[in-house]
């Protein structure tokens, strides 16, 4: 566990001098797991045996003194919707509770080439539509902070993994959210890229024009190895970016003099809970003290966020999940009378009701009579929503404000009141409706919950918003504190 | 606007639902609040704005029409709940 909270380099300077071995790093991950998963519950499956088996050859490529990947040895967690070879991939599903993939995604590949070692694969909301965890068709996730309140999702699970120490990164992707609020919730580092910077190639599509794969690590260094490993042009993912890939280590330089923030006042002012603010005020108060300055600023179709998202990511959804149909793969009803039987038979059992209720959404939103009033009037706001983004870019650096309205909730207490759990998401949706990358870094706590600061970018600048997520962490002691599991 | 129970069972269609009669209901009132509430966006006029459905514009993005490596049908078949002669195999297509 102590090894986890170690930076890379001394992690790696370790494994060089043969102070520890990759065997003994993956045997420390899962005795951590064993130690503390029955409580915390980050995982869906381990899979010990392939684990042990990559960690043997690199040990093997250690004592051959062969070049190490970038993340040479480290365990990981990997959200359940990231496909893996051999290894079953269920979203949380039980219509896939049975799937074996028969490829890996592009990041898996990435990651086995950057000598990363996958542990396990993590609970997650079924096909990634929640914001807690708890819409998994197979069990809850308990946030490490407090057993009795969720991690956040729907990467509930790698947040809450990174956080209990059982893994040293994990993958997450994000929808609306769904990589940064379960790290604001579990106190960690959660990263959503630019859209196209990491393939899709693998990662089971919810919303094609929102998701993005992304890191989930103890602190922002971690993080810049992780997409520096995983980010890059994929000709399998037509809507991968063909961009250069930046040294994004190298924009870890602790300087942010001069850097001008946008906070926007409808991110500071009702809804959000008085604790979380004072947190938010202190961290620019923070990254005034550093060389920077901030400025209240307007992103004036905020209150159109959720409305927006909730038909557009469910219209997506009902298209792509339209898949699961008990044809090709996945758990199919069996004593259906003809085929039509079988696919209603089929979905009815295996979906569960989140899932259902976005299905019905889009479905309606995008039928004949519906789609002009509904998707085409959601997709028009949306284009008004990225050009508040695009006008205050023109003049800020970057755009910083809470990640998630609260911490963690507890478990039940929002599984009746879908639009409660809809209004959660209200600053993170924004950035995927935009495209644009953010981070959120851990920046105190309010009664013992940690809570996430959100540092917005502009497309394809990783680099700052890693530089200042960076520095601020690096003037404060929030990324060192860890849950008492 | 309001979407009524019959039309929530024309979409569980539609979506190829079932729906037992406690959903249908469940349902008609999850789906009702959150179109109420997807109503502000009416509140916007949103005329000539150009609709976003990718936030980067890309086109085009073709290969050279060349055959590759693929799949192979016996992994193409190996999830399959029901195969056979190399073919996925499903009850019949209902008629008329």
């Amino acid at each position: 566990m102590s090894l986890f909270a170690k930076r890379l380099s001394e992690v790696h300077k370790e494994l060089r001098e043969k102070k520890v071995s990759v065997t003994e790093l993956v045997e420390a991950s899962l005795a951590r797991i064993r130690e503390v998963d029955g409580k915390v519950k980050a995982f869906l499956h381990l899979d010990e045996e392939g684990a042990k088996r990559k960690a043997k050859e690199l040990d093997e490529k250690i004592a051959k003194g062969e070049e190490w990947g970038l993340l040479f040895g480290l365990p990981a967690g990997i959200k359940d919707n990231i496909v893996t070879e051999g290894v079953v991939t269920t979203c949380a599903s039980k219509i896939l509770e049975n799937y074996v993939p028969v490829y890996n995604a592009t990041v898996m590949d990435k990651l086995n080439a950057a000598d990363a070692v996958m542990v396990g694969k993590t609970n997650m909301d079924e096909f990634a539509m929640g914001g807690s965890t708890e819409n998994s068709a197979f069990f809850d996730t308990h946030n490490p902070w407090d057993l009795e309140r969720v991690p956040g999702g729907s990467s509930g699970g790698s947040a809450a993994a990174v956080a209990a120490g059982e893994v040293y990164f994990a993958l997450g992707s994000d929808t609306g959210g769904s990589i940064r609020q379960p790290a604001a919730y579990c106190g960690v580092v959660g990263l959503k890229p630019t859209y196209g910077l990491v393939s899709r190639f693998g990662l089971v599509a919810f919303a094609s024009s929102l998701d993005q794969i992304g890191p989930i690590t103890k602190n922002v260094e971690d993080a810049a190895y992780v997409l520096q490993a995983i980010a890059g042009h994929d000709p399998y993912d037509s809507t991968s970016a063909n961009v250069e890939i930046p040294d994004y280590l190298s924009a870890l330089t602790g300087d942010v003099k001069g850097l001008k923030i946008g906070v926007p006042k409808e991110y500071i002012g009702e809804g959000l809970d008085a604790g979380v603010k004072d947190r938010i005020m202190e961290a620019l108060r923070v990254l005034e003290k550093l060389g920077a300055t901030w400025e209240e600023v307007s992103l004036p179709h905020t209150e159109y966020n959720v409305p927006t998202y909730y038909l557009i990511a469910p219209s997506e959804a009902s298209s792509n999940l339209a898949r699961y149909d008990g044809v090709r793969y996945g758990v199919r009803a069996d004593n259906a009378e003809n085929l039509i039987e079988m696919y209603k038979e089929s979905r009815s059992k295996g979906l569960g009701p989140e899932v259902k209720r976005r299905i019905m959404l889009g479905t309606y939103a995008l039928s004949s009579g519906y789609y002009d009033a509904y998707y085409k009037k959601a997709q028009q706001v949306r284009t008004l929503i990225k050009r508040d983004f695009e006008q205050l870019f023109a003049t800020y650096d970057v755009i910083i404000g809470p990640t998630a309205p609260t911490p963690a909730f507890k478990l039940g207490e929002q599984v009746d009141d879908p639009l409660t759990m809809y209004l959660n998401d209200i600053y993170s949706i924004p950035v995927n409706l935009a495209g644009i990358p953010a981070i959120s870094v851990p920046c105190g706590f309010v009664n013992g919950l940690p809570v996430g600061l959100q540092i917005m970018g502009k497309p394809f600048d990783e680099p700052t918003i890693l530089r200042v997520a960076h520095a601020y962490e690096q003037a404060t002691d929030h990324h060192k504190a860890k849950p008492q599991l | 606007m309001s979407i009524s129970k019959e039309e929530v069972l024309h979409v569980a269609n539609l979506a190829r639902l079932h729906l037992t009669e406690e959903e249908v209901a469940l349902y008609t009132k999850q789906l009702n609040d959150i179109l109420n509430f997807a109503q502000k966006l009416n509140e916007l006029d949103t005329e000539g704005i150009e609709p976003t459905s990718h936030p980067f514009r890309i086109v085009n993005v073709l290969r050279e029409d060349e055959v590759r490596p693929s799949l192979s049908r016996e992994d193409a078949l190996r999830n399959a709940p029901d195969a056979e002669d190399g073919y996925f195999r499903v009850p019949a297509v209902l008629e008329g």
